[in-house]
């Protein structure tokens, strides 16, 4: 019988949102698996991963119903936690351990904090938004749930590549603002486009009878934006670091209300 | 004998003027708040040191048409309102080391 060489199976995946590579260990293959389908467009066959997570499933049954996400800061690492997973993470060590449910959300999630986390500390946030890119430049469309997030992302023309209808990532490069797209989705259940253009817009959404845009300026615009900013972190030196970023955002970046009528027309404005 | 009140900014919290407005938040469950013209120069006067009795005398009685009773009663009910929220301590006691420790604005 021939020799049979058991080749041991690199479990990991390495998923870069934001030009940020996150490398994801896991014993279970299957869930690897998981994760290289969920994040299709997003893995990175880069070794230099910058931070290194590992993941332990927990057995089914041991999630509380706790759906408010806990973030705080304890003795050098961040300590993240819901219902359906408990991670921490050290960022001088660039380390973290993830235990979770066998569901590629709770990783979601995980990611999503642990960017806003990485992102503060840039002068960039994640925002609660859909935004496409068009011509070059990328629009951001920003309002709570049922604002019209996705609705505008599913009525986008084929000249615009869909970042995300749910959660838009903002960095800052060079004191300007881009849209980098993203991996997390919504209704429209698919991943956005891997691309990055400078912001030209961030639209607040109402829906209404006819389309128009009005300008809003000063302490109305600040608001609006800090208003759909993903805030984890109740820390101090966080809330401070994205006030200011949102002040210099709207500093930089003109901010309007889009009044839409949910058809395609809506389009023709934005150009 | 006569009490006094003293009002500083917390330290937990991000603030920034905006013309007239000043926009707060607090670095505890991330609330906004916007501030009036009013409670903008009450927010800049709390030092901690200065009893509100004298910013309502001297930063908004010579500055705004109102009379000094009506005026510090919307005070008071001003920085009430703001330390319900954390966002501004209030003591019948000096206040410096909160107020002026960490600054608290931006």
């Amino acid at each position: 019988m021939p020799g049979v060489t058991a080749v041991a199976q690199s479990c990991s995946a390495v998923v870069e949102i934001g030009g940020l590579p996150i490398r994801l260990r896991c014993d279970d293959p299957a869930f690897v698996r998981q994760i290289q389908d969920r994040y299709a467009g997003y893995l990175s066959s880069s070794n230099n991963a910058k931070f290194d997570f590992e993941i332990e499933l927990a057995p089914p049954g041991t999630e509380s119903g706790d759906e408010d996400v806990h973030v705080a800061w304890d003795s050098g690492r961040w300590l993240m936690q819901r219902g359906d997973f408990r991670a921490e993470w050290n960022p001088s060590t660039a380390r973290g351990r993830i235990q979770q449910t066998n569901s590629p959300y709770s990783l979601d999630s995980v990611l999503r904090i642990v960017h806003t986390l990485l992102l503060a500390r840039q002068g960039g946030f994640l925002l609660h938004a859909s935004s496409a890119i068009r011509n070059g430049r990328a629009f951001l469309f920003s309002g709570v749930s049922g604002a019209g997030k996705t609705t505008i992302a599913r009525l986008a023309p084929p000249d615009a590549a869909l970042l995300t209808d749910e959660i838009s990532y903002v960095t800052r490069e060079e004191g300007a603002y881009l849209a980098v797209g993203t991996p997390f989705f919504g209704e429209l259940a698919r991943v956005g486009e891997n691309l990055r253009a400078p912001i030209e817009v961030l639209y607040l959404l109402a829906k209404g009878p006819q389309n128009k845009i009005e300008p809003m300026e000063g302490a109305e615009a600040v608001r609006g934006l800090l208003g759909n900013i993903l805030f984890f972190a109740r820390d101090p030196d966080f809330v401070k670091m994205a006030f200011d970023t949102a002040f210099d955002f709207v500093s930089r970046v003109p901010v309007r209300r889009l009044t839409f009528v949910p058809d395609a027309s809506v389009w023709e404005l934005i150009v | 004998m006569k009490s006094y009140r003293y009002v500083a900014r917390s330290k937990s919290i991000a603030a920034r003027a905006l013309g007239d407005v000043t926009m707060v938040m607090s670095a505890t469950d991330s609330k906004l708040f916007t501030l009036d013209e009013i409670a903008s120069v009450i927010w800049q006067a709390a030092d901690g040191v200065t009893p509100l009795n004298e910013i309502v005398a001297n930063k908004i009685c010579t500055q705004y048409d109102i009379a000094p009773e009506a005026a510090l009663k919307d005070a008071e009910a001003i920085v009430e309102d703001l330390a319900g929220h954390g966002i501004l301590l209030l003591s019948d006691q000096p206040l410096a080391e909160q107020g002026n420790s960490r600054g608290g604005t931006l």
